[in-house]
Parts: structure tokens; sequence; C-alpha cells
């Protein structure tokens, strides 16, 4: 063969191409040309588009021809044109329809084979509109007496699939109690499939499904007692249905122990069982016998932890677990690292868990695997108090001098954290951090020198201390930005607490921090600048030597803005500027809000390399959107904690600050003199388009999407008990770049203030392209309300500054109990509320069709109770419910009335209260 | 004003965990099966595969079966020269996944006869068809190695009923 000078590998995956495209050439004439295609023909070729995308390339046609072959009687040409749908179509819609009619006559063909294949292929494509068309018909398939055992597995795996892509689709009925008793199916298999649905209907509805804790416990209890022959096929290498048996203990992990003792005693001779025979002598040496039988383990485990309340069992785990610890396997290894973590956080297991220390730290130094060494930095994290903290804070240091590199942040947050927790020395708090730069200054985030500062700002007791090991840690001929930072900070603050030493005076102070200067980077130059500001106060000998280099060409003329800025307004500063007055403006910063540390959100986010997020960006923006921009909203009172960026100079404290109080000084790091003195309110877009009418959809449910546009989608998920509540708010970014200092913001209105209680955390200002951020938001109802606040999110994207402000759905029904009343109780208690100021009645055109199911469903998500056979007249609707505040009770009762001909409705509210008439009434008219 | 230590049932944002997804690849890093149970755009599918190709490939063989990725825990076993790999979620249970890979095995060897590379290639159907007999929508359906084959062989029976030979690809020429 002659050598062309392309490699060989190259070559050959030209030619596959070049035949390739041939061969699609081919196929696509064969589907266009004139000649119909018989089934077999159209089923061959089918079968080799899906080889040639199975290859790696891109296939955009065939779908059609694929479709076809589902609606024919030949098995292979159907089973084709199943595969072809489930690897080839994600959810478009064209297809679906005609997807959907061909599964229909297969479910209803009787045919168990036809079945199954349908069943599959709701199964793997699972979109909505395939939930929508058959959400409602699988659950009889599945309860019928005549299904077959193989039908009534796929059909229940099938349903479980729509009920995780659309559970509001999937309707809770009385097949639910017959399912719960496929548990006690004879066919092992059928319990297997059955069981995984259990388990995920009954996260969701645990009241629905109580009765399976005790069939499972029997069931799980009649599997481990079994002798491992009895189960036959479903014993895998000498352990009786393993799946199963994971699956049962998984399934009574959605409950707390069971309350019946003898149910409870069954369950934990259970559990004592599966721990005795993790001691036995292995029945076979293969790995998949022993993999088996402690996946069961393991999960029991996993059981006993969430339990939580058995001492014995937890402390016979740790010791299962600590065995494993050393055991040659390196899968369990890792696994008994993993699990131990959790049982670390058990107050009855904690102590035995710190037994196991040593071992621990010694996989850190010795495991081979990245994976498992990290299993153990969590672990030590785990198990760390007060009593080792040190030592396990050691322990990471100097594991982190060779750490992975792909691991370093996550340890950096992780001693920091620690460090902080358990400090009862600051001191040592002090030089952890140090340390923390110096073996790892490039992995060490802004939440962590930031936090440093902080804390030695808020105790005095360390501030000389800190003051003196910074200085004696920049002495280092090469040291870390960070330190510089951290130090330029320190030093600008508290400086004077060592200038009395005369090997640290004010000028060698100086004199170092500014030997590090041509160094740095321009944010550092700038805190470095504002750090010779505060020295001019604090030192006024040194003040000409500050001057002079404020002066020089280098600062005054510095081709960067800030720098240059800095420089002229310093300068200008420390001429114009009496004693008094730069003792007001440069005084020491002071002490921060305690709250919890940022560096926790960190550490649960973690996602990458830190990002190096840049508060004076905000800050720019932020001024030209207040010249730019809408005016800002009026009288608007943030209530929340969520710090805005440009409340003080470095985003330290949690708080604006107080209108009253003197201007913050400018401290190390942050801003321009002018942005101190300017206004710091945040300016809140107004309203984004369409948010009324998401706001309207929120009023009857509690879940989905809020807002979208094309570069974020805010969903929410949220639940309401009595006058409380919980919402959880996830931020999504649609598009493949970070956004900057984002910031959501809650807001309400002087008016809503009092009445309503919104906390919650703020969220990692960065998002990653494509991820999702969760803020969990705390209510309380403290009385009725009208207004709804207003979420505002601000972030970075690209270049440009986003501004979005929707209201939050949380409306004074959410706060509904629902209540049942005969007949005669409703009527009485109408009548007694029959003064004018309690009763609102509005009279309204119907915007949506007039159903009575759907009428039904958005009362019931309206939150009152729906009374049957209340009304005398069947066509109207009444419902009656308590709306629970922190302060008082309110009584409700409705009555909708429709009118069909003049596509009309009449609503009537009565309550004790008119505001909340009032209210209830504008909230529900909005829905029919 | 704060709500103090107010806790409602943390239910919400929590599901039961669930396989993302299934994939064999080769040892040099050919796609040869893929199955995902939950919707993905072509575009992720492709990075992630890739990724994890990746990810996968670079482990040494005395490594643990386990790695986290992303969010998600990865399960893989080294069959021959074809990698096995399940994405599991985080509380799901990483031995019992393991096995599942061996059972699949197991039923593709006892099938085929002996596995190999060249089978699941030429008969990728077949690799799907089993799968999907034993696993459905992430979950297993039927762990009796017995029911399964059963199933697909009650199927093999159909296909030689309603039709003659079963040479789909060999025209193509591509092996």
């Amino acid at each position: 063969m002659i050598y062309h000078g392309k490699h060989p590998a190259g070559k050959s995956k030209e030619a596959e191409i070049k035949r390739i495209n041939k061969e699609l050439a081919n196929i696509r004439s064969k589907f266009k040309g004139d000649k119909a295609l018989d089934g077999y023909s159209k089923k061959k070729y089918v079968c080799k588009l899906l080889f040639i995308f199975l290859l790696g390339h891109d296939i955009d046609f065939g779908h059609m021809e694929a479709v076809n072959l589902l609606s024919s009687n030949r098995y292979t040409e159907k089973q084709i044109g199943y595969l072809f749908i489930s690897v080839l179509v994600n959810s478009n819609s064209e297809l679906i329809r005609l997807i959907n009619n061909a599964i229909k006559n297969d479910l209803a063909s009787r045919n168990p084979t036809f079945m199954g294949l349908a069943l599959h292929c709701i199964a793997s494509v699972g979109s909505r509109e395939m939930a929508e068309a058959f959400a409602g018909e699988i659950p009889k398939v599945l309860v019928a007496g005549d299904t077959m055992d193989s039908v009534k597995q796929s059909a229940a795996l099938c349903l479980l699939r729509l009920y995780r892509t659309s559970p509001d689709l999937v309707p809770m009925g009385d097949w639910t109690s017959r399912v719960v008793h496929l548990l006690n199916d004879q066919h092992l298999g059928v319990v297997t499939a059955a069981t995984s649905l259990i388990t995920t209907l009954a996260q969701k509805n645990p009241e629905e499904f109580k009765t399976s804790v005790s069939l499972a416990v029997s069931r799980l209890s009649r599997i481990v007692t079994s002798a491992s022959t009895d189960l036959q096929d479903y014993t895998y290498y000498f352990v009786p249905a393993p799946w199963l048996s994971v699956k049962l203990l998984r399934l009574l992990q959605c409950y707390p122990p069971p309350e019946d003792p003898a149910v409870r005693g069954r369950l934990t001779e259970c559990l004592e069982t599966i721990l005795n025979k993790a001691q036995e002598p292995p029945k076979s040496k293969k790995v998949q016998h022993s993999n088996a039988k402690n996946a069961v383990l393991f999960e029991a485990i996993s059981l006993i932890i969430h339990h939580d309340s058995e001492p014995n069992l937890l402390v016979r785990a740790c010791n299962q677990l600590g065995q494993f610890l050393q055991h040659r396997e390196t899968n369990l290894r890792y696994l008994a690292l993993e699990s131990m973590c959790t049982l670390a956080s058990s107050e009855f297991s904690h102590e035995a868990v710190k037994t196991h220390i040593e071992t621990v730290i010694n996989a850190l130094k010795t495991e081979r695997d990245v994976s498992v060494r990290q299993r153990a930095v969590d672990l030590l994290y785990a198990m760390c108090d007060r009593s080792n903290a040190p030592q396990i804070v050691a322990e990471m240091l100097s594991y982190l001098e060779t750490a992975d590199y792909s691991i370093r942040e996550e340890i950096v947050l992780k001693v920091a954290i620690l460090a902080e927790k358990y400090a009862v020395d600051y001191t040592w708090y002090v030089d952890t951090i140090l340390n923390l730069i110096r073996i790892a200054g490039d992995y060490v985030s802004e939440e962590v020198w930031y936090r440093v500062i902080q804390i030695v700002i808020n105790r005095d007791d360390v501030q000389g201390y800190a003051a003196k090991t910074v200085f004696e840690a920049l002495q280092a001929p090469a040291c870390h930005e960070n330190l510089v930072k951290v130090g330029g900070y320190i030093l600008g603050e508290f400086g004077n607490l060592i200038a009395g030493d005369p090997r640290s005076s004010p000028l060698i102070q100086f004199n170092l921090l500014h030997s590090k200067f041509h160094l740095c980077s321009v944010p550092t130059r700038a805190l470095l600048l504002s750090t010779y500001i505060k020295f001019v106060n604090l030192f006024p000998e040194v003040k000409p030597t500050i001057q002079d280099v404020l002066r020089s060409d280098s600062q005054l003329r510095n081709a960067d803005v800030e720098l240059q800025q800095r420089a002229v307004e310093y300068l200008r500063l420390s001429t114009v500027a009496s004693t008094d007055i730069l003792a007001t403006v440069l005084e020491e910063m002071p002490p921060f809000p305690e709250r919890e540390s940022s560096i926790l959100a960190k550490l649960k986010k973690k996602k990458g390399p830190s990002t190096v997020t840049d508060l004076e960006d905000t800050k720019r923006e932020r001024s030209v959107d207040v010249n730019g921009g809408p005016e800002p909203a009026p009288a608007s009172t943030s209530t929340m904690s969520t710090p805005s960026p440009s409340a003080d100079l470095l985003g330290l404290g949690a708080a604006p600050p107080a209108p009253a109080g003197p201007p913050p000084s400018s401290g190390g790091g942050g801003g321009l003199l002018v942005d101190v003195f300017s206004d710091s309110a945040s300016v809140v877009a107004p309203l984004a388009p369409g948010s009324e009418d998401n706001f309207a959809r929120f009023v009857c449910k509690n879940n989905g999407v809020l807002f979208e546009n094309q570069l974020l989608q805010i969903g929410l998920k949220s639940e309401f008990r009595q006058n409380l509540g919980r919402m959880f708010i996830f931020y999504g970014n649609k598009t493949s770049t970070q956004f900057l200092n984002f910031t959501p913001t809650l807001i309400c209105s002087d008016e809503l203030q009092p009445n309503l209680n919104l906390q919650t955390k703020p969220v990692d200002p960065t998002v990653e392209g494509g991820a999702q951020v969760q803020q969990v938001v705390n209510i309380e109802c403290v009385s009725d309300f009208t207004e709804a606040p207003v979420l505002n999110i601000q972030f970075r994207y690209g270049g440009t500054f986003q501004n979005v402000s929707v209201q939050l759905p949380i409306t004074l029904n959410k706060f509904f109990q629902p209540t049942e009343m005969a007949s005669q109780d409703f009527f009485q208690r109408w009548k007694q509320l029959s003064n004018p100021q309690q009763e609102v009645q509005n009279i309204f055109k119907a915007k949506h069709p007039m159903d009575t199911e759907v009428t039904k469903a958005k009362i019931i998500g309206f939150g009152s109770a729906l009374l049957e056979e209340v009304d005398p007249n069947p066509a109207n609707f009444v419902g009656a419910g308590i709306i629970h505040t922190k302060t008082t009770q309110i009584g409700c009762l409705l009555r909708l009335e429709p009118n069909l001909q003049a596509q009309m409705y009449r609503l009537t509210l009565r309550t004790s209260k008119e505001a909340v008439s009032q209210r209830l009434c504008e909230l529900l008219s909005a829905q029919f | 004003m704060s709500l103090g230590n107010v806790c409602l049932p943390l239910v919400l944002p929590s599901h039961p965990p669930q396989m993302r997804f299934m994939l064999l690849f080769s040892r040099q890093g050919k796609l040869r099966l893929q199955k995902w149970y939950l919707a993905t755009s072509d575009k992720e599918r492709k990075k992630m595969v890739r990724e994890l190709m990746q990810v996968v490939l670079a482990r040494k063989p005395k490594m643990c079966s386990f790695l986290e990725w992303r969010d998600l825990k990865v399960v893989y076993k080294r069959y021959a020269s074809l990698y096995f790999c399940c994405a599991i979620e985080g509380q799901d249970n990483e031995l019992i996944t393991l096995e599942l890979i061996h059972r699949y095995v197991e039923l593709l060897d006892k099938y085929f006869g002996s596995v190999c590379e060249l089978d699941i290639i030429f008969n990728f159907e077949k690799a799907y068809f089993i799968l999907d007999e034993f696993l459905m929508g992430g979950d297993v359906q039927d762990t009796s190695k017995k029911s399964v084959l059963k199933a697909i062989e009650q199927a093999d029976l159909l296909q030689e009923e309603d039709e003659s030979p079963r040479s789909v690809l060999e025209e193509m020429g591509l092996a």
C-alpha cells in the first residue's frame, strides 16, 4: 500500500463517512421513490438508519417511516419501529400524535407482546403529551384482574415514568390501594416493579400509601429469612432477591419508624439479620455474591440512619462500616467512607464514628484513587468537632500540599469552615487561614478571605495578633496576592496596634506593602491605595511619603481609570481635609452584623474553580442604570437579607448602612469615595411583561414556571401549612455563559411588610451556564394582606446588566385550610355572616370555557373545601375554609353560580373581615 | 422578626433516585449503546457522552467503580473491551447498580453465547431489546434471568413465524 501522507485511521474514518453518505442517499431515494415500499423493506431501511445513528452520525429523516411501522401487524416491523422511536424521538410534537395513536391501538389489542412494546415506548419517550394521553389508562391496565404478570410489570414502571415527568397528570384514585397490595403478589417480578412505583408515589403522598409499610416489612422479613434456594431464579449468587430487598428498604425510608410495635419489632429483626449475615462466612468467593449481599447491607444501614432511633443498631452499623474501611476491595472502602459521613451526624453514633479517625486520616494519605480520598476528606469534615478539630484541620492542611488540583478548592473551603466553627482561640483561626493562603493561595476564594477580615474586625481580642501575623507573613519574598489583600486590609485598619514596635514602624509597614504593589493586579492595587489613605489617617508621620506615591505619574496618570481616580481623590482628600474630617471619613470599620458564613453556601454549591466576581463592575453598571434606566421604585423596602452589593465597600456587611449613622469609611477594598456618598438603594426594574398573567396562574396551584425569557427561567415549588409556608425558587441559567453578581431580592411594600414575613438566604452570586440554583423562602402570614411581594433579580450576563422583577405569587388564599361541613351548618354560618361589610359579590364574564370539573379543581386548588350537595341548585359550587394568620383565623364561605347561557358567573364571598372577603373575591374571580 | 425554628417536612425538591442513563462504549471510545431515562437534548447527550467517556477511560484498572461526575454518580465496569456505565443519582445504591450491569452482561452472554463487542455492534437491536426487557425507565423490571430470556425467545419465535432471513445489515458492508 502506498502511504499518501494521511493517517490511516483518518483514512478509514473518511471512507466510513463516504460510505454512509452514499447509503443515506440510497435510503432517502427509496423512501421518496414512487414505488411504495413493502413493510419488510421499510423495516430494513429504518433499521439501517438506526445503525448509522448509533455509529454516531446524525439522522434527520425516516421518522415518518418508523411511525408507519408501528401500525404493522408483523411483530418485527412493529418492534423496529418502536425501537427507532424510543432511541431517536425526544419529544417531536408533530409525530407524537401519530405515535400516540399507534400506542393506543396496541394497548387495546390485548396482545401482551404488543402491549409490552407500547408501554416501553411510553416509558422511553415519557413526554407530557404522552402523559396526557395515557396517564389515565395505565393505572387500569395495572390493576385489572386479567392483566398478565409481564404486562403488569411494564405498566407499573411505565406509570412511574409518567409520574416522574408529569405528576399532576396521574390521577390518584381507587387503584392506589390495589397497587399497594401488589406488594403481596406471588410473582416476585411484579413485586419488584410495583415497589419502585410505590416508593415514588409514597414519597409524594405518604398518607395515602401508609399501609405499604407493614406489607413491605413482612415481605422483607420473608426474603431475609428464606434459604438461599427458596426464591429460585430471584436468588442472585446465593443472595435472595437482592434488588427487591434494596427497593423495600428504600420504600421504608419514606416513612418514620413504624408505630405498631409488632411491625417495628419485625423490622428490627430483619435489620439485625442483615447485619448478622455480614459476619457470616461468604457462601461464594465470587465478587457478585459479596456485592449483592453488601448492597442490601448498605441499604439497611441507610434505613437505620434514616430512622436514627435505635442506638444499638446505629453502633452496630458503625462497627460494620469500620471493618469495611480496611477492606481490600476499593469499592467497599469508598462506600464505607461515604456511609459513615451520614452516620457521623447522628448523636448516637457520632462518637463511634470518631474512633475511626486514624484509619480515615491514613486513607487520606494512602488511597491511590482520588475519588476515595475525596470521600475521606468528606468524612473527616463530618466527624469534626471541638475535640478533634485541631488534629483534623492540621491533617487537611498537610494533605492540601499534595492534593489533586480537582479537590483543592473544596478542601480550602472545608478547612476555612472548620477553623471558624471550632475556633476556641482566634489566633489559631488566623494562623490557619494564613496557612491556607500560603499553601493554596490560588484556591482561596473571595468568600474565604472576606470572612477572615470580617472576623478580625468583629473581635478586638485578635486584631493585634492578626496585624502582627500578616506583617510577618508579608516578609516572605514571594507571597500570594490574596495575602497582600488580607495584609493590606488588616494593616490599614489595625496597623497602629503594632506600630509601637520599631521593627514594624509605620514607614516599615508602608514600605513592605508598597514593595508588593507593582506585582499585583488592578483590584489589589486599588485596595492598597485605600490602605495608604487609611495610613494617612493612622500615621500622620508617613503622610508626605504617601502623598509622594499618590502624586507620582504612575498613579495620577495610570491608564486604569479606577486606579487613576483613586489616586486623584485620595491625594486631594489628604490635602484638603482637616484632621477631624479625615478621622471621620477614614474611621475604623464598624463591626459587621453577625451572619452565617457565605463560605458554607459556597461549599454547598462548589462548582469548578472559583470565579472572580468583581464588585466594582456591578457598582458601575448600577450607576449607569441610575442615570439611564427607569425610575427607582418608590419607597420599596428590602425586608430580606440578600445584601445589595453596593451596601458596603467589600460586600461584607449584611444590611445597608443605617441612614442616620456616619457614612462608612473607605475600608480597604472597594469602591470610590463618590460611591460611598451616593445613594445605595437598589434600582428595581418595573414588573416584567406578562408577569400578571403568570401570577394569576399560581393562585390555584403551587408549582410551575413563574418567569422565563431567553436567559433565565424561574420555577417555583411551594407548600403551605396553616399560616406558614415554604417556597423553593429555582433560578435556571438557560445560556451556556455564567451569570455573575446574581442577586435576587425580595421586596415587600411598607404596607405588606408588617403582614407578611419572608425569610431567605442569599444565593451564590455566580450561576454557571446551564446550572440551576435554588433559594428557599420561609413564609409567615402575620395578618391578612392584599399586595404581593416583588422578586427582583439583578445579574450580569456577558457584558450586560440584567434587571428583572416579577410578582411572587404568595397570596392570601395560600393560608387556607379547607373545612368540611354539612348543608345545615353551612347555611347557618352563611346567615351569621349577613352583615353587608362581610359579603363581597362579583358578577363577571367567563374568560375560559365553563367546565364543571375544571371549576371544581380550581376551587379546591384555591384552598377551600368543595362542599357537595350543599347548594340546592346542583349547578352551583359552594366552598368553605379558614384562613390562618399568626394573629387570627378567619372563616370563609364562598358560593359560585355559573350561568351557562349568559357565559357569566356570580361569585359571593362571606368572611368575618371585609378586606379578606374583598381580596379572596378578587383573586378567585380572575380564575374563571 | 423571624420564623424561628419552624420546620415543615421537606418533601418538595427531593424525589426518589433514578438512573439517568446507561452507556456502552469501547476502549477506543466508540459508543456502542446508549439509553437515556430522562429527556435530554441531542446536543447535551453528545456532550455528556464525550465528557464521561474521557473521564472513565482515563481511570486505572484497580480504581473503584464509582465516581462523582457533575451532580451524578457514575457506576462503571469494564468487561473485555467494553465499558458498561450507568449514571445514577447521589442517594442511589451503587453496589446494586454494579450488579445490575453484571446481570445485563450475563443476559447478553446467555443470549449470544459468550458475547463479544461485535455481537453488540451487529445485533444492536437485540442488545436493546434485552436491555428493555430487563430495565424500564431506569428501573429493574424483572431480575430473573429466566423471565427476561423467555420474553426474548418468545419474540424471536414471533419473528421466525412472520418472516424470512434477518440479514438487515449485511449488504451495507460496514463490517
